[in-house]
C-alpha cells in the first residue's frame, strides 16, 4: 500500500501499512526525528505535526488518513536557517529545559496564534494541552503571548 | 552556536581517543588545548604539548580562528549543564562570550579513577547531587556530568568540574596567552590584560587575538593555582546568557537517545513481566512468523523482544505473540506495603537517628499532635520513554544512550556482555529527561541483553507502558509524627519512619528537623521495597519535608501561632530567617482573601539550598483545588545563570505540585496499575500556577537547584488546603482527602 501526502512541502509516497501512524512513517520510514513519541496513546502531544494546518497527534492518526493532505512538522516550520516568530519566540524566552516536548509545544502553539493571532489566557488553556514533566508552562504562555504582541505591532 | 559533529551512525560526539585527539590538534594546525590528566595517581591539569603520559581530557580549546571551545564531561538532561560550565571558564579566561561554543565530551577511558574521584569529592567535601548517589564510586568528572551545580540540582558540576576545574582552566589558558604576548612583544607579562578574546599592551598599543597567539601558549606548563577573578569583576558568571543547547531543541534538530539512527539496525519492542518477577515459559509467534519487515522474536525469560523495520512494527508484532508468563508475586498490594510499614513501624528495632533530651518528660507535659502521614510510590515520567541503542560484534559493544552517568553505563555494559570496559565505546545523546531515572542502569543492561542476544545494531525502546510500569521508583514510606507545645514553644519532636533504602546517604541528613527543638527522637526502621525504588528528584527531602512542614503547621495551630511566625520563633540560622521574611515580605503572607482561598508555607533545606514557599490555593464545594499562585525566595549561594536557575525553581514547582495533586503508584495482584497518562496525570499548562522566584544574593558557595524547589512545595499547598477548608492532608496525592486539582 502507498499512501502520498505533502511533507513539509515536498511530496512524498510511503509505501507503508496503511495502519501505521505518521508519527513512525515520518520518524522511522521518512527520517525525520524532530517529532517525538511520548505515549502513543494522543495524550501527551509530543508527537503534534500540523495537517492541512491542524495540530495533530499523529501517534493514534493512520496514515492512510493523510492520503493527499500537508502535513507540516518542526523541521518544515522555519524557513531555512530562519526561524519562525514562535521558534525565535522560545529562544527569547528560554523555554526548554530538557526539550523532548518542545517540538510538540511549539507545533501547537504555531496552530493555535494561525488561528488566533491574539489569543487570551483562557485560548493558551484550552489550547495547549501538552505535557512538559519539566514544567516550562510559564514559559510557553509568556513566550506566546509575546509573539502575539510582536505581531499586533507589525501591523 | 553547540557544535556537532556528526560522524557516520548519526552520534554528535566524535570517537575520540588521545591519539587522534592530538593528531587532530595538530591538523587544525595549531592551538591550545588544555585540560585534565589522569596520571597514575595524580590529578594533573595540563597542555596537549604535555600530554604525552596519560591522556588529556580536554576542557577547553582555543583554535587559530579565535573560537574558544569548552568540552564537558556530562549529559545534557534540561539544565543548561554546559552552558554554566562554559560561563564559569570563559569568564576567568576573559574570553568574548559570543565566541565560545560548547561540545560534550566522549567517554574515554580516563575518566574513570574511582579512588581519584572518591578522594576529590571527599577532599572538597562537596555536596552531591542526589541524582548521583547510585555513582559514587565514579570519578568526579563524571558525577559532575549528570546534573550541574546552580542549574541543575547539585552543585558538584559548579564546585568540583566548575569552581576548582573550568574555572582554574580558563585562568590558566589566559595567563598562558598573555604570557605568549609577552615574549614575542618583549614586554613585561604584567603590563599586558586580557579582554574580550584578545591581549592588549597598553603601553605600545599592540594587540592580538587569543587565536594568534595560541599555538605559541600551548608550549608552556600550565600554571595549576593562577589568580582568579574577585567575584566583583566579574561579567559572564552570575549573568543570564542564553544556553547553547536551545537552538537545537528549537527546530528539532537536537538528537535525543530517541532519535539515534545507526546503518543496520532494527527497531525492537519489548515485553516486560506483566506481574512482578513472573517468566516468560514459552512464546507463541506464529501470528507474526513471516510478517513482513518483522524480524526476530528473543524470549529472555524476564523480558521478550520483537524486532523489525520501524518501532511500529515491533510493537505491532509484540502485542500479536502469545506469551505465557508465569509465576510472579501475585500477592503483591500497596495494601501489603502498608500493611508491612504499619507493622514494622510498630514492631521492629528502630535505629535512632537523632536523639537529645527526654521526649516523653515533653509530651507529658505540652499540648500533644499526633500525625501518621504516608506517601505513595511516584514514577518519573521522563518525557522521553527508556531507550538504548546498541550494536554488538564479536569485539566489543557501541551504545548510543542519554544517561545520567555514562561512564557506569558502559560498565554495566560491559559486565553483562563479558567484554572488557574498553570494548565498550559510549555515544553520548540529549537526555528527555532524567530525574534520576536515567542515573539507573537496568534498562541499559536490558538493551545489553537483547542486542548480546542479536549481534545485530538494534534500538530497544520502552513503550509507556513498559516505562510507567517498571520505573525505580519514589518508594511510598510511612511515618509516625508527634509533637507537643507549650507556651508558643516547641518542645518535644519524634519521628517514626519506614526508610526503604532509594539510595539516598544518610549524611544528607534528610531525616533532620530543620527547626531548633530541644528534645528529639528521630529514629527509622529498613523496610526494603518490594518493588524496585530509586533516586526521584530530590530524593528523600520529598516525603520528609512533607511529614515536617505538616507537622509543623500542625504545632503551630496547636500553639494558636501564625505558621510564619512560628517557623520564625523556632529558626535561629541566620540564612533561613531572611529567606522567611523576606518570603512573608515577597508572598504579603496573611493577606486577606476570598473565602475559599489561603495561602500556605513551607520551607525545607537540602543539597545545600534553602527554599521557602507561599502556595495559594483556591478550593471550590466540591474539593476542587486550583493552584493560583507559588511565591518561591531561594537561598542556593552564587547563582551561576539567573535565568536557568528560575528555569529550575519554576520547573520543580511544577513537578511537586503534580505529585501532590495525582501522583501515585500503586499495586494490586503484583502489577502496576497506572499504566500511561491519564492513569498517571500531569499538571498541564491550564492548571499551572503563577509564579514568583526570588534569589537572596549571596556570595555563598553554590548549593543545589535541580531539586531543592520539589520539597517544599507540597507541604505547602496541602497547609494551604487545610488554611481554607480545615482538613489536613496526611496522606498524598491529595484524593486520599476527597480532594483533586483542577
Ligand atoms: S505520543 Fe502522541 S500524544 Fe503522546
Ligand atoms: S522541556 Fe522537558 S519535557 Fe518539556
Amino acid at each position: 500500500m502507498t499512501t502520498t501526502f505533502t511533507l513539509n512541502g515536498a511530496g512524498v509516497t510511503a509505501e507503508v501499512d496503511p495502519d501505521m501512524p505518521l508519527l513512525w512513517v515520518v520518524r522511522d520510514h521518512l527520517g525525520l526525528t524532530g517529532t517525538k513519541f511520548g505515549c502513543g496513546i494522543a495524550a501527551c502531544g509530543a508527537c503534534t505535526m500540523h495537517v492541512d494546518g491542524v495540530a495533530t497527534r499523529t501517534c493514534v492518526l493512520p496514515v492512510s488518513a493523510v492520503e493527499g493532505a500537508r502535513v507540516t512538522t518542526i523541521e518544515g516550520v522555519s524557513n531555512g536557517e530562519n526561524l519562525s516568530p514562535v521558534q525565535q519566540a522560545w529562544l527569547d524566552h528560554q523555554v526548554p529545559q530538557c526539550g523532548y516536548c518542545q517540538s510538540g509545544m511549539i507545533m501547537a502553539a504555531e496552530a493555535l496564534l494561525a488561528e488566533n493571532p491574539k489569543p487570551t489566557d483562557d485560548d493558551i488553556d484550552a489550547a495547549i494541552t501538552n505535557i512538559c514533566r519539566c514544567g516550562t508552562y510559564d514559559r510557553v504562555r509568556a513566550a506566546i503571548h509575546s509573539v502575539a504582541k510582536q505581531k499586533g505591532e507589525a501591523l | 552556536m553547540t557544535k556537532q559533529d556528526k560522524p557516520k551512525g548519526g552520534s554528535k560526539v566524535a570517537k575520540w581517543t588521545r591519539r587522534s585527539f592530538l593528531a587532530t590538534a595538530g591538523l587544525l594546525g595549531g592551538g591550545l588545548a588544555l585540560g585534565l590528566t589522569l596520571s597514575p595517581n595524580r590529578l594533573k591539569m595540563v597542555g596537549a604539548a604535555q600530554a604525552s603520559e596519560g591522556a588529556l581530557n580536554t576542557w577547553v580549546r582555543i583554535t587559530p580562528d579565535n573560537r574558544v571551545t569548552v568540552v564537558f564531561p556530562h549529559s545534557e538532561m534540561g539544565q543548561g549543564a554546559g552552558t554554566g560550565l562554559a560561563q564559569m571558564l570563559a569568564e576567568e579566561l576573559e574570553a568574548d562570550w559570543d565566541l565560545v561554543e560548547i561540545e560534550q565530551a566522549p567517554v574515554t577511558e580516563d575518566y574513570t579513577n574511582s579512588d581519584l574521584g572518591r578522594g576529590y569529592i571527599v577532599g572538597e567535601g562537596a555536596n552531591i547531587p542526589a541524582f548521583m548517589y547510585p555513582m559514587l564510586d565514579f570519578a568526579f568528572l563524571q558525577i559532575a556530568g549528570g546534573v550541574v551545580g546552580q542549574m541543575t540540582g547539585g552543585s558538584t558540576a559548579i564546585r568540583l568540574t566548575g569552581h576548582h576545574g573550568m574555572r582554574r582552566a580558563g585562568a590558566a589558558a589566559r595567563e598562558m596567552l598573555v604570557q605568549a604576548a609577552a615574549e614575542e612583544w618583549g614586554v613585561d607579562a604584567d603590563s599586558i590584560v586580557a579582554r574580550k578574546s584578545m591581549v592588549l599592551h597598553e603601553g605600545s598599543g599592540r594587540s592580538a587575538t587569543f587565536g594568534e597567539l595560541a599555538t605559541k601558549a600551548a608550549e608552556y606548563t600550565p600554571n595549576l593555582k593562577p589568580r582568579l577573578k574577585d567575584s566583583a569583576e566579574y561579567t559572564i558568571v552570575g549573568h543570564s546568557k542564553p544556553r547553547l543547547d536551545l537552538p537545537q531543541k528549537v527546530n528539532g534538530t537536537a538528537q535525543f537517545g530517541m532519535d539515534v539512527r545507526v546503518p543496520g539496525m532494527v527497531f525492537a519492542a519489548i515485553a516486560l513481566p506483566p506481574i512482578r518477577d513472573a517468566q516468560a515459559t514459552s512464546v507463541d509467534d506464529s501470528a507474526v512468523s513471516g510478517r513482513a519487515g518483522v524480524g526476530r522474536v528473543v524470549n529472555l525469560g524476564d523480558v521478550v523482544a520483537v524486532t523489525a523495520e520501524s518501532y511500529w512494527a515491533a510493537k505491532r508484532a509484540l502485542d500479536d505473540l502469545q506469551i505465557d508468563w508465569h509465576g510472579g508475586r501475585t500477592n503483591l498490594t500497596s495494601a501489603l506495603v502498608r500493611q508491612t510499614h504499619e507493622n514494622d513501624l510498630a514492631t521492629k528495632e528502630r535505629e535512632v537517628m537523632d536523639d537529645a533530651g527526654d521526649v516523653d518528660a515533653a509530651f507529658a507535659s505540652g499540648t500533644v499532635v499526633e500525625a501518621e502521614m504516608a506517601v505513595p510510590y511516584l514514577a518519573h515520567a521522563t518525557m522521553e520513554p527508556m531507550n538504548c541503542t546498541i550494536s554488538v560484534t564479536d569485539d566489543g559493544a557501541e551504545v548510543w544512550v542519554g544517561h545520567q552517568n555514562m561512564m557506569f553505563a558502559r560498565n554495566a555494559v560491559a559486565e553483562t556482555l563479558g567484554l572488557a570496559p574498553e570494548a565498550v565505546t559510549m555515544h553520548p545523546q540529549y537526555l528527555g529527561g532524567g530525574f534520576g531515572r536515567r542515573g539507573d542502569f537496568d534498562w541499559v543492561t536490558l538493551a545489553a541483553r537483547i542486542g548480546g542476544e542479536l549481534r545485530q545494531p538494534v534500538k530497544v525502546v520502552w513503550s509507556r507502558e513498559m516505562d510507567m510500569t517498571n520505573g525505580l521508583y519514589r518508594p511510598a514510606i510511612l511515618a509516625r509524627m508527634v509533637g507537643s507545645v507549650e507556651d508558643g514553644r516547641i518542645t518535644g519532636l519524634r519521628s517514626h519512619y519506614i526508610d526503604a533504602s532509594s539510595g539516598m546517604p544518610d549524611s544528607e541528613r534528610p531525616f533532620a528537623f530543620q527547626y531548633d527543638v530541644p528534645t528529639r527522637d528521630i529514629a527509622r526502621v529498613k523496610c526494603p521495597s518490594p518493588i524496585p525504588v530509586g533516586t526521584w528528584r530530590a530524593v528523600d527531602f520529598t516525603q520528609m519535608g512533607f511529614f515536617h512542614e505538616t507537622l509543623m503547621d500542625e504545632m503551630a495551630q496547636a500553639a494558636g501561632a501564625d505558621e510564619l511566625a512560628f517557623r520564625l520563633a523556632h529558626t535561629s540560622d541566620p540564612r533561613i530567617r531572611t529567606v522567611l521574611e523576606r518570603l512573608g515580605a515577597e508572598a504579603d503572607w496573611g493577606k486577606d482573601l476570598p473565602d475559599g482561598t489561603a495561602q500556605g508555607l513551607a520551607m525545607v533545606k537540602s543539597f545545600e539550598a534553602i527554599v521557602a514557599q507561599v502556595v495559594q490555593a483556591r478550593i471550590g464545594s466540591d474539593g476542587g483545588v486550583r493552584v493560583e499562585e507559588v511565591t518561591s525566595v531561594v537561598d542556593c549561594g552564587r547563582l551561576i545563570n539567573p535565568n536557568a536557575g528560575h528555569a529550575q525553581v519554576t520547573g520543580s514547582v511544577i513537578f511537586g505540585l503534580t505529585s501532590a495533586l495525582y501522583g501515585e503508584i500503586t499495586l494490586d495482584g503484583g502489577a502496576i496499575q497506572q499504566v500511561n497518562f491519564p492513569d498517571y496525570e500531569m499538571m498541564r499548562l491550564a492548571e499551572a500556577p503563577a509564579q514568583k522566584v526570588v534569589f537572596i544574593e549571596s556570595d555563598e558557595a553554590p548549593g543545589g537547584l535541580g531539586e531543592p524547589a520539589v520539597p517544599p512545595v507540597t507541604p505547602a499547598l496541602t497547609n494551604a488546603i487545610f488554611r481554607a477548608t480545615g482538613t489536613r492532608i496526611r496522606e498524598l496525592p491529595i484524593g486520599k482527602h476527597g480532594f483533586h486539582g483542577v
